[in-house]
Protein backbone atom coordinates (compact mmCIF):
# COMPACT_ATOMS: atom_id res chain seq x y z
CA UNK A 1 0.00 0.00 0.00
CA UNK A 2 3.04 2.44 0.82
CA UNK A 3 3.33 2.95 -3.26
CA UNK A 4 -0.47 4.04 -3.43
CA UNK A 5 -0.49 6.30 -0.65
CA UNK A 6 2.76 8.12 -2.63
CA UNK A 7 1.15 7.96 -5.59
CA UNK A 8 -2.03 9.67 -3.59
CA UNK A 9 0.55 12.34 -1.91
CA UNK A 10 1.72 13.69 -5.65
CA UNK A 11 -1.63 13.85 -6.77
CA UNK A 12 -2.76 16.12 -3.88
CA UNK A 13 0.64 18.18 -4.17
CA UNK A 14 -0.41 18.48 -8.01
CA UNK A 15 -3.88 19.97 -7.58
CA UNK A 16 -2.88 22.10 -4.43
CA UNK A 17 -0.21 23.70 -6.47
CA UNK A 18 -2.33 24.57 -9.17
CA UNK A 19 -4.91 25.60 -6.75
CA UNK A 20 -1.91 28.30 -5.14
CA UNK A 21 -0.95 29.15 -8.46
CA UNK A 22 -4.86 30.31 -9.43
CA UNK A 23 -5.43 32.22 -6.31
CA UNK A 24 -2.68 35.23 -7.09
CA UNK A 25 -5.23 35.83 -10.38
CA UNK A 26 -8.42 36.13 -8.39
CA UNK A 27 -10.10 39.83 -8.91
CA UNK A 28 -6.23 41.39 -9.11
CA UNK A 29 -6.48 45.40 -9.89
CA UNK A 30 -3.28 45.15 -11.37
CA UNK A 31 -4.41 44.11 -14.93
CA UNK A 32 -6.40 45.52 -17.69
CA UNK A 33 -7.81 43.23 -20.30
CA UNK A 34 -7.91 45.23 -23.68
CA UNK A 35 -9.30 43.74 -26.47
CA UNK A 36 -8.36 45.48 -29.69
CA UNK A 37 -7.84 44.79 -33.63
CA UNK A 38 -4.81 43.23 -35.20
CA UNK A 39 -3.99 46.37 -36.67
CA UNK A 40 -2.95 47.82 -33.62
CA UNK A 41 -1.09 45.05 -32.56
CA UNK A 42 0.54 43.72 -36.31
CA UNK A 43 1.82 47.41 -36.49
CA UNK A 44 3.70 47.02 -33.16
CA UNK A 45 1.75 50.41 -31.82
CA UNK A 46 1.16 48.71 -28.78
CA UNK A 47 4.31 47.28 -27.96
CA UNK A 48 5.52 50.73 -27.73
CA UNK A 49 2.69 52.54 -25.58
CA UNK A 50 2.19 49.54 -23.22
CA UNK A 51 5.51 49.51 -21.69
CA UNK A 52 4.91 52.91 -20.99
CA UNK A 53 1.65 52.53 -19.49
CA UNK A 54 2.79 49.65 -17.27
CA UNK A 55 5.64 52.40 -15.97
CA UNK A 56 3.14 54.60 -14.91
CA UNK A 57 0.36 53.04 -13.23
CA UNK A 58 1.92 49.61 -12.66
CA UNK A 59 -0.67 48.25 -14.59
CA UNK A 60 -0.15 45.26 -16.52
CA UNK A 61 -1.99 45.19 -19.80
CA UNK A 62 -2.91 41.67 -21.28
CA UNK A 63 -3.51 42.75 -25.13
CA UNK A 64 -6.38 40.14 -27.06
CA UNK A 65 -5.77 41.03 -30.41
CA UNK A 66 -8.88 39.60 -31.93
CA UNK A 67 -11.19 41.70 -34.90
CA UNK A 68 -13.17 44.65 -33.75
CA UNK A 69 -16.17 42.56 -34.18
CA UNK A 70 -14.79 39.76 -31.83
CA UNK A 71 -13.25 42.67 -29.21
CA UNK A 72 -16.85 44.11 -28.89
CA UNK A 73 -18.94 40.92 -28.19
CA UNK A 74 -16.27 40.46 -25.43
CA UNK A 75 -16.77 43.71 -24.15
CA UNK A 76 -20.83 42.73 -24.00
CA UNK A 77 -19.74 40.15 -22.26
CA UNK A 78 -17.59 42.06 -19.60
CA UNK A 79 -14.67 39.84 -20.53
CA UNK A 80 -12.57 42.65 -21.20
CA UNK A 81 -11.79 46.05 -19.61
CA UNK A 82 -11.54 48.31 -21.97
CA UNK A 83 -11.48 48.44 -26.29
CA UNK A 84 -9.25 50.03 -28.92
CA UNK A 85 -11.36 49.02 -31.79
CA UNK A 86 -11.92 51.08 -35.59
CA UNK A 87 -16.00 49.67 -36.55
CA UNK A 88 -17.87 53.20 -36.09
CA UNK A 89 -21.42 51.91 -37.14
CA UNK A 90 -20.98 49.04 -34.55
CA UNK A 91 -19.49 51.29 -31.72
CA UNK A 92 -22.47 53.00 -32.07
CA UNK A 93 -25.05 50.25 -31.46
CA UNK A 94 -22.70 49.43 -28.38
CA UNK A 95 -22.37 52.56 -26.85
CA UNK A 96 -26.47 52.34 -27.33
CA UNK A 97 -26.63 49.04 -25.55
CA UNK A 98 -25.47 50.21 -22.49
CA UNK A 99 -21.86 48.39 -22.72
CA UNK A 100 -19.98 51.24 -22.67
CA UNK A 101 -18.90 53.76 -20.16
CA UNK A 102 -16.07 56.54 -21.50
CA UNK A 103 -15.88 56.89 -25.22
CA UNK A 104 -13.05 58.56 -27.18
CA UNK A 105 -12.19 59.65 -30.39
CA UNK A 106 -8.29 58.37 -30.15
CA UNK A 107 -6.86 58.03 -34.05
CA UNK A 108 -7.31 57.76 -37.65
CA UNK A 109 -5.16 56.25 -40.61
CA UNK A 110 -6.93 55.17 -43.86
CA UNK A 111 -8.45 51.79 -45.57
CA UNK A 112 -6.79 51.50 -49.24
CA UNK A 113 -8.29 49.23 -52.13
CA UNK A 114 -5.26 47.00 -53.11
CA UNK A 115 -4.91 44.54 -55.88
CA UNK A 116 -2.36 42.75 -58.51
CA UNK A 117 -0.07 45.11 -60.23
CA UNK A 118 -1.61 44.20 -63.53
CA UNK A 119 -5.11 45.28 -62.45
CA UNK A 120 -7.31 43.26 -64.56
CA UNK A 121 -10.80 45.32 -63.44
CA UNK A 122 -8.59 49.02 -64.43
CA UNK A 123 -9.38 50.74 -60.64
CA UNK A 124 -5.94 52.49 -60.82
CA UNK A 125 -6.19 55.97 -60.45
CA UNK A 126 -10.35 55.71 -59.67
CA UNK A 127 -10.75 58.21 -56.99
CA UNK A 128 -14.01 57.10 -55.30
CA UNK A 129 -13.82 54.20 -53.36
CA UNK A 130 -18.03 53.34 -54.57
CA UNK A 131 -17.02 53.51 -58.32
CA UNK A 132 -13.95 51.09 -57.43
CA UNK A 133 -16.53 48.97 -56.14
CA UNK A 134 -19.07 48.94 -58.96
CA UNK A 135 -16.00 48.26 -61.75
CA UNK A 136 -14.73 45.48 -59.24
CA UNK A 137 -17.99 43.70 -59.45
CA UNK A 138 -18.82 44.54 -63.07
CA UNK A 139 -15.23 42.94 -64.41
CA UNK A 140 -15.55 39.72 -62.41
CA UNK A 141 -12.27 40.18 -60.89
CA UNK A 142 -12.02 38.15 -57.61
CA UNK A 143 -11.83 40.17 -54.45
CA UNK A 144 -10.87 38.60 -51.14
CA UNK A 145 -12.98 39.45 -48.19
CA UNK A 146 -12.08 39.31 -44.24
CA UNK A 147 -15.75 37.87 -43.99
CA UNK A 148 -14.81 38.18 -39.87
CA UNK A 149 -16.82 41.13 -38.52
CA UNK A 150 -13.66 42.74 -37.95
CA UNK A 151 -13.90 46.95 -38.73
CA UNK A 152 -12.14 46.35 -41.82
CA UNK A 153 -14.86 43.97 -43.02
CA UNK A 154 -17.95 46.47 -41.93
CA UNK A 155 -16.44 48.88 -43.42
CA UNK A 156 -16.24 46.58 -46.85
CA UNK A 157 -19.71 45.45 -46.25
CA UNK A 158 -20.51 49.40 -46.01
CA UNK A 159 -19.10 50.04 -49.53
CA UNK A 160 -20.71 47.38 -50.85
CA UNK A 161 -24.09 48.41 -49.73
CA UNK A 162 -23.33 52.21 -51.07
CA UNK A 163 -22.42 50.57 -54.57
CA UNK A 164 -25.97 49.30 -54.50
CA UNK A 165 -24.05 45.71 -54.87
CA UNK A 166 -24.66 42.24 -52.62
CA UNK A 167 -20.80 40.64 -53.32
CA UNK A 168 -22.54 37.60 -51.14
CA UNK A 169 -22.33 33.81 -53.24
CA UNK A 170 -20.80 35.65 -55.68
CA UNK A 171 -18.19 33.17 -57.60
CA UNK A 172 -15.55 36.21 -57.80
CA UNK A 173 -16.35 36.97 -54.18
CA UNK A 174 -14.36 34.62 -51.68
CA UNK A 175 -14.02 34.99 -47.54
CA UNK A 176 -11.31 34.42 -45.46
CA UNK A 177 -12.12 34.76 -42.17
CA UNK A 178 -8.51 35.50 -41.13
CA UNK A 179 -6.49 38.42 -39.65
CA UNK A 180 -5.62 41.52 -42.19
CA UNK A 181 -2.20 40.00 -42.62
CA UNK A 182 -2.88 36.42 -43.57
CA UNK A 183 -5.94 37.76 -45.60
CA UNK A 184 -3.61 40.28 -47.52
CA UNK A 185 -1.25 37.16 -47.94
CA UNK A 186 -4.07 34.80 -49.42
CA UNK A 187 -5.14 38.01 -52.06
CA UNK A 188 -1.61 38.16 -52.91
CA UNK A 189 -1.30 34.93 -53.65
CA UNK A 190 -4.67 34.74 -55.49
CA UNK A 191 -3.98 37.54 -57.82
CA UNK A 192 -7.04 39.09 -56.26
CA UNK A 193 -8.35 42.92 -54.49
CA UNK A 194 -8.83 43.63 -50.79
CA UNK A 195 -9.77 46.25 -48.80
CA UNK A 196 -6.94 46.72 -45.92
CA UNK A 197 -5.80 48.87 -43.62
CA UNK A 198 -2.35 51.05 -44.77
CA UNK A 199 -0.58 50.35 -41.55
CA UNK A 200 -0.84 46.42 -42.20
CA UNK A 201 -0.40 46.50 -45.80
CA UNK A 202 3.04 48.80 -44.86
CA UNK A 203 4.09 46.46 -42.66
CA UNK A 204 3.93 43.13 -44.84
CA UNK A 205 4.39 44.67 -48.21
CA UNK A 206 7.80 43.81 -48.90
CA UNK A 207 6.60 39.86 -48.88
CA UNK A 208 3.08 40.94 -50.93
CA UNK A 209 2.47 40.98 -54.43
CA UNK A 210 -0.15 43.92 -54.50
CA UNK A 211 -0.08 47.14 -55.19
CA UNK A 212 -2.08 49.98 -53.84
CA UNK A 213 -5.01 51.31 -56.42
CA UNK A 214 -7.21 53.19 -54.52
CA UNK A 215 -6.77 55.91 -51.51
CA UNK A 216 -7.22 58.97 -50.40
CA UNK A 217 -11.21 58.57 -50.35
CA UNK A 218 -13.06 60.38 -48.18
CA UNK A 219 -15.21 56.92 -47.59
CA UNK A 220 -11.46 55.04 -46.68
CA UNK A 221 -10.94 57.05 -42.96
CA UNK A 222 -10.47 54.31 -40.66
CA UNK A 223 -11.29 55.77 -37.25
CA UNK A 224 -10.16 54.29 -34.23
CA UNK A 225 -12.19 54.91 -30.63
CA UNK A 226 -11.41 53.80 -26.65
CA UNK A 227 -13.94 52.25 -24.95
CA UNK A 228 -13.86 51.61 -21.19
CA UNK A 229 -16.63 48.81 -20.11
CA UNK A 230 -19.23 49.78 -18.24
CA UNK A 231 -19.02 48.43 -14.78
CA UNK A 232 -22.23 49.21 -13.50
CA UNK A 233 -23.40 46.04 -15.75
CA UNK A 234 -20.41 44.33 -15.42
CA UNK A 235 -19.36 44.09 -11.93
CA UNK A 236 -15.68 42.14 -12.39
CA UNK A 237 -14.63 44.52 -14.81
CA UNK A 238 -11.12 46.75 -13.87
CA UNK A 239 -12.97 50.02 -13.71
CA UNK A 240 -10.21 52.26 -12.80
CA UNK A 241 -7.83 50.12 -15.01
CA UNK A 242 -9.93 51.12 -17.76
CA UNK A 243 -10.30 54.93 -16.91
CA UNK A 244 -6.49 55.48 -16.77
CA UNK A 245 -6.08 53.29 -19.87
CA UNK A 246 -8.09 56.13 -21.76
CA UNK A 247 -7.06 59.11 -19.61
CA UNK A 248 -3.72 57.45 -20.71
CA UNK A 249 -4.22 57.18 -25.07
CA UNK A 250 -6.02 60.87 -25.29
CA UNK A 251 -3.14 62.47 -23.49
CA UNK A 252 -1.07 64.79 -25.12
CA UNK A 253 2.30 62.78 -24.71
CA UNK A 254 0.80 59.57 -26.23
CA UNK A 255 -0.62 61.23 -28.58
CA UNK A 256 2.25 62.79 -30.06
CA UNK A 257 4.06 59.57 -29.86
CA UNK A 258 1.59 58.31 -32.00
CA UNK A 259 1.97 60.62 -34.48
CA UNK A 260 5.96 59.61 -34.79
CA UNK A 261 4.99 56.06 -34.59
CA UNK A 262 6.55 53.96 -37.72
CA UNK A 263 8.27 57.34 -39.15
CA UNK A 264 11.44 56.16 -39.24
CA UNK A 265 10.73 52.58 -40.54
CA UNK A 266 8.14 53.86 -43.29
CA UNK A 267 8.64 57.17 -43.43
CA UNK A 268 5.01 58.39 -42.96
CA UNK A 269 3.28 57.69 -40.06
CA UNK A 270 0.90 54.64 -39.63
CA UNK A 271 -1.66 56.58 -37.59
CA UNK A 272 -3.05 60.15 -37.29
CA UNK A 273 -3.77 61.42 -33.52
CA UNK A 274 -6.80 62.81 -32.90
CA UNK A 275 -8.02 62.98 -29.25
CA UNK A 276 -6.92 66.29 -28.87
CA UNK A 277 -8.59 68.02 -31.71
CA UNK A 278 -11.58 70.30 -31.36
CA UNK B 1 14.12 29.72 -50.82
CA UNK B 2 15.83 33.29 -49.87
CA UNK B 3 13.48 33.53 -47.46
CA UNK B 4 13.72 29.73 -45.48
CA UNK B 5 17.77 30.64 -45.49
CA UNK B 6 17.40 34.02 -44.22
CA UNK B 7 15.00 32.67 -41.19
CA UNK B 8 17.76 29.98 -40.82
CA UNK B 9 20.56 32.29 -40.69
CA UNK B 10 18.07 34.15 -38.31
CA UNK B 11 17.81 31.36 -36.08
CA UNK B 12 20.96 30.82 -35.42
CA UNK B 13 21.41 34.68 -34.64
CA UNK B 14 18.65 34.13 -32.32
CA UNK B 15 20.06 31.33 -30.63
CA UNK B 16 23.58 32.18 -30.54
CA UNK B 17 23.15 35.50 -29.08
CA UNK B 18 20.43 34.26 -26.35
CA UNK B 19 18.40 37.09 -27.69
CA UNK B 20 16.22 37.76 -24.24
CA UNK B 21 12.85 37.76 -26.33
CA UNK B 22 13.67 34.39 -27.39
CA UNK B 23 14.80 32.89 -24.47
CA UNK B 24 11.93 34.17 -22.62
CA UNK B 25 9.51 32.67 -24.81
CA UNK B 26 11.17 29.23 -24.65
CA UNK B 27 11.30 29.50 -21.24
CA UNK B 28 8.07 29.90 -20.53
CA UNK B 29 7.14 27.14 -23.40
CA UNK B 30 8.82 25.00 -20.80
CA UNK B 31 7.19 25.95 -18.25
CA UNK B 32 3.78 25.64 -19.29
CA UNK B 33 4.40 22.85 -21.56
CA UNK B 34 6.39 20.74 -18.87
CA UNK B 35 3.99 21.27 -16.19
CA UNK B 36 0.97 19.89 -18.11
CA UNK B 37 2.77 17.01 -19.20
CA UNK B 38 3.73 16.62 -15.90
CA UNK B 39 0.09 16.97 -14.07
CA UNK B 40 -1.01 14.43 -17.63
CA UNK B 41 1.63 12.16 -16.55
CA UNK B 42 -0.20 11.34 -13.33
CA UNK B 43 -3.73 11.30 -14.78
CA UNK B 44 -2.95 9.80 -18.13
CA UNK B 45 -0.86 6.72 -16.31
CA UNK B 46 -2.97 6.12 -13.60
CA UNK B 47 -6.06 6.02 -15.40
CA UNK B 48 -4.66 4.20 -18.26
CA UNK B 49 -2.94 1.49 -15.82
CA UNK B 50 -6.51 1.33 -13.85
CA UNK B 51 -9.19 0.45 -16.66
CA UNK B 52 -6.22 -1.92 -18.14
CA UNK B 53 -5.67 -4.08 -14.90
CA UNK B 54 -9.76 -3.98 -14.55
CA UNK B 55 -12.49 -5.92 -16.01
CA UNK B 56 -15.20 -4.16 -16.15
CA UNK B 57 -18.68 -3.64 -17.86
CA UNK B 58 -18.62 -0.89 -20.69
CA UNK B 59 -14.56 -1.15 -20.87
CA UNK B 60 -15.00 -0.92 -24.56
CA UNK B 61 -17.22 2.40 -24.80
CA UNK B 62 -14.31 3.28 -22.04
CA UNK B 63 -11.40 2.65 -23.89
CA UNK B 64 -13.22 4.18 -27.25
CA UNK B 65 -13.54 7.26 -25.69
CA UNK B 66 -10.20 7.41 -24.27
CA UNK B 67 -9.01 6.65 -28.02
CA UNK B 68 -11.28 9.48 -29.26
CA UNK B 69 -9.63 11.75 -26.47
CA UNK B 70 -5.94 10.79 -27.95
CA UNK B 71 -7.02 12.94 -31.17
CA UNK B 72 -8.92 15.47 -29.27
CA UNK B 73 -8.61 18.58 -31.71
CA UNK B 74 -7.27 21.36 -28.96
CA UNK B 75 -8.92 24.12 -30.59
CA UNK B 76 -12.51 22.95 -29.12
CA UNK B 77 -10.60 22.43 -25.96
CA UNK B 78 -9.54 25.89 -25.74
CA UNK B 79 -12.88 26.72 -26.38
CA UNK B 80 -14.75 24.91 -23.47
CA UNK B 81 -11.74 25.89 -21.13
CA UNK B 82 -12.06 29.48 -22.15
CA UNK B 83 -16.03 29.79 -21.80
CA UNK B 84 -15.97 28.02 -18.39
CA UNK B 85 -12.89 30.47 -17.55
CA UNK B 86 -14.89 33.60 -18.55
CA UNK B 87 -15.79 35.93 -16.02
CA UNK B 88 -19.49 35.23 -16.73
CA UNK B 89 -18.65 31.31 -17.01
CA UNK B 90 -18.46 29.32 -14.28
CA UNK B 91 -15.07 29.25 -12.87
CA UNK B 92 -14.95 32.67 -13.61
CA UNK B 93 -14.77 33.82 -9.68
CA UNK B 94 -10.93 32.44 -10.48
CA UNK B 95 -9.89 34.84 -12.55
CA UNK B 96 -7.26 32.67 -14.68
CA UNK B 97 -8.18 33.48 -18.21
CA UNK B 98 -5.58 34.83 -20.07
CA UNK B 99 -2.55 33.45 -17.66
CA UNK B 100 0.10 30.85 -18.06
CA UNK B 101 -2.49 28.02 -15.41
CA UNK B 102 -5.38 28.66 -17.81
CA UNK B 103 -2.71 27.42 -20.50
CA UNK B 104 -1.48 24.71 -18.36
CA UNK B 105 -4.81 23.20 -17.50
CA UNK B 106 -6.00 23.45 -21.33
CA UNK B 107 -2.70 21.66 -22.34
CA UNK B 108 -3.05 18.64 -19.56
CA UNK B 109 -6.46 18.31 -21.11
CA UNK B 110 -5.57 17.38 -24.58
CA UNK B 111 -2.05 15.33 -23.00
CA UNK B 112 -4.11 13.24 -20.22
CA UNK B 113 -6.11 10.82 -22.98
CA UNK B 114 -2.52 10.66 -24.87
CA UNK B 115 -1.09 9.03 -22.41
CA UNK B 116 -3.77 7.38 -20.83
CA UNK B 117 -4.39 5.76 -24.30
CA UNK B 118 -0.84 4.78 -24.48
CA UNK B 119 -0.60 3.42 -21.23
CA UNK B 120 -3.17 1.70 -21.37
CA UNK B 121 -2.33 -0.35 -24.84
CA UNK B 122 1.30 -0.45 -23.13
CA UNK B 123 -0.41 -2.46 -20.28
CA UNK B 124 -2.47 -4.74 -22.59
CA UNK B 125 0.42 -6.05 -24.08
CA UNK B 126 2.39 -7.03 -21.18
CA UNK B 127 1.60 -11.39 -21.00
CA UNK B 128 -1.54 -12.52 -18.59
CA UNK B 129 0.56 -14.63 -17.31
CA UNK B 130 2.95 -11.89 -16.24
CA UNK B 131 0.25 -11.00 -13.73
CA UNK B 132 -0.81 -14.49 -12.66
CA UNK B 133 2.69 -15.01 -11.61
CA UNK B 134 3.49 -11.81 -9.63
CA UNK B 135 0.21 -12.40 -7.65
CA UNK B 136 1.33 -15.97 -7.69
CA UNK B 137 4.68 -15.01 -5.76
CA UNK B 138 2.25 -13.59 -3.10
CA UNK B 139 2.74 -9.80 -3.82
CA UNK B 140 0.15 -7.20 -2.84
CA UNK B 141 -1.95 -5.51 -5.80
CA UNK B 142 0.14 -2.23 -5.49
CA UNK B 143 3.31 -4.34 -5.62
CA UNK B 144 1.56 -6.06 -8.80
CA UNK B 145 1.09 -2.11 -10.13
CA UNK B 146 4.19 -1.54 -9.64
CA UNK B 147 6.16 -4.30 -11.00
CA UNK B 148 4.02 -4.00 -13.97
CA UNK B 149 4.95 -0.12 -14.32
CA UNK B 150 8.46 -1.27 -14.11
CA UNK B 151 8.20 -3.98 -17.00
CA UNK B 152 6.11 -1.40 -19.68
CA UNK B 153 8.52 1.52 -19.20
CA UNK B 154 9.51 1.90 -22.62
CA UNK B 155 6.16 2.29 -24.10
CA UNK B 156 5.55 4.67 -21.07
CA UNK B 157 8.26 6.67 -22.04
CA UNK B 158 7.36 6.65 -25.25
CA UNK B 159 3.84 8.26 -23.80
CA UNK B 160 5.72 10.99 -22.17
CA UNK B 161 6.77 11.71 -25.26
CA UNK B 162 4.06 11.75 -27.25
CA UNK B 163 2.07 14.07 -24.18
CA UNK B 164 5.03 16.67 -24.61
CA UNK B 165 5.04 16.79 -28.32
CA UNK B 166 1.31 17.52 -28.42
CA UNK B 167 1.49 20.13 -26.29
CA UNK B 168 4.43 21.89 -26.88
CA UNK B 169 3.31 21.90 -30.66
CA UNK B 170 -0.29 23.00 -29.96
CA UNK B 171 -1.44 26.33 -31.02
CA UNK B 172 -5.43 26.35 -31.20
CA UNK B 173 -5.83 26.19 -26.95
CA UNK B 174 -3.14 28.10 -26.16
CA UNK B 175 -3.75 31.32 -28.02
CA UNK B 176 -7.47 31.32 -27.13
CA UNK B 177 -7.03 30.83 -23.47
CA UNK B 178 -3.42 32.07 -23.12
CA UNK B 179 -3.74 34.86 -25.81
CA UNK B 180 -0.67 35.33 -26.72
CA UNK B 181 0.46 37.78 -24.22
CA UNK B 182 4.33 39.11 -24.74
CA UNK B 183 6.45 37.84 -21.71
CA UNK B 184 3.62 36.42 -20.08
CA UNK B 185 1.84 33.80 -22.06
CA UNK B 186 3.43 33.54 -24.92
CA UNK B 187 5.14 30.58 -26.53
CA UNK B 188 6.83 29.69 -29.34
CA UNK B 189 4.10 28.64 -31.42
CA UNK B 190 1.47 31.71 -30.37
CA UNK B 191 4.75 33.80 -31.18
CA UNK B 192 4.89 31.99 -34.63
CA UNK B 193 2.07 32.70 -35.82
CA UNK B 194 2.26 36.02 -33.92
CA UNK B 195 5.69 36.83 -36.10
CA UNK B 196 4.15 35.92 -39.14
CA UNK B 197 0.52 38.40 -38.81
CA UNK B 198 3.26 41.18 -38.70
CA UNK B 199 5.38 39.83 -41.59
CA UNK B 200 8.48 39.02 -39.77
CA UNK B 201 8.74 35.88 -41.49
CA UNK B 202 12.07 35.19 -41.03
CA UNK B 203 11.66 35.64 -37.08
CA UNK B 204 8.91 33.29 -37.09
CA UNK B 205 10.85 30.79 -39.02
CA UNK B 206 13.60 31.49 -36.73
CA UNK B 207 10.82 30.74 -34.15
CA UNK B 208 10.08 27.21 -35.96
CA UNK B 209 13.43 25.90 -36.21
CA UNK B 210 13.63 26.83 -32.22
CA UNK B 211 10.69 24.69 -31.29
CA UNK B 212 12.17 21.87 -33.92
CA UNK B 213 15.53 21.85 -32.37
CA UNK B 214 13.48 21.86 -28.71
CA UNK B 215 11.81 19.32 -29.39
CA UNK B 216 14.55 16.91 -30.80
CA UNK B 217 16.55 17.50 -27.78
CA UNK B 218 14.11 16.65 -25.09
CA UNK B 219 12.98 13.28 -27.41
CA UNK B 220 16.46 12.73 -27.98
CA UNK B 221 17.10 12.62 -24.47
CA UNK B 222 14.04 10.03 -23.54
CA UNK B 223 14.45 8.00 -26.56
CA UNK B 224 18.16 7.68 -25.23
CA UNK B 225 17.18 6.80 -21.67
CA UNK B 226 14.59 4.26 -23.47
CA UNK B 227 17.46 2.55 -25.36
CA UNK B 228 19.66 2.56 -23.13
CA UNK B 229 17.38 0.37 -20.59
CA UNK B 230 16.58 -1.56 -23.44
CA UNK B 231 19.93 -2.76 -23.82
Amino acid sequence: MKNMRGFMHAVCAVILVAALAAVPGCGKKTELILATTTSTQDSGLLDVLLPEFQKKTGIMVKTIAVGSGQAMAMGERGEADVLLVHSPDAEKKFMEGGFGSSYKLVMHNDFIMVGPADDPAKLKGEKSSIEAFKKLAASGAMFMSRGDKSGTHSKELKLWKDAKIDPEKQKWYQSTSLGMGDTLKVASEKKAYTLADRGTYLALKKNLGLEILVEGDEALKNIYHVISINAGKFPKVNKDGAEKFVDFIVSKEVQETIGKFGVDKYGSPLFFPDALKK
Amino acid sequence: MDLILEGVQKAFALIVSLDSEVMEVVLLTLQISGSATFISLFLGMSTGTVIALNDFRGKRFVVSIINTGMGLPPVVVGLFVAILLWRSGPLGFLGILYTPVAMVIAQAIIATPIIAGITLAAMQNLPDKLRLQILALGATRAQMVRLLMKEARLPLLAAVMAGFGGVVSEIGASIMVGGNIKGYTRVLTTATVGETGRGNFDTAIALGIILLVLAFIINYFLTSVQQRERN
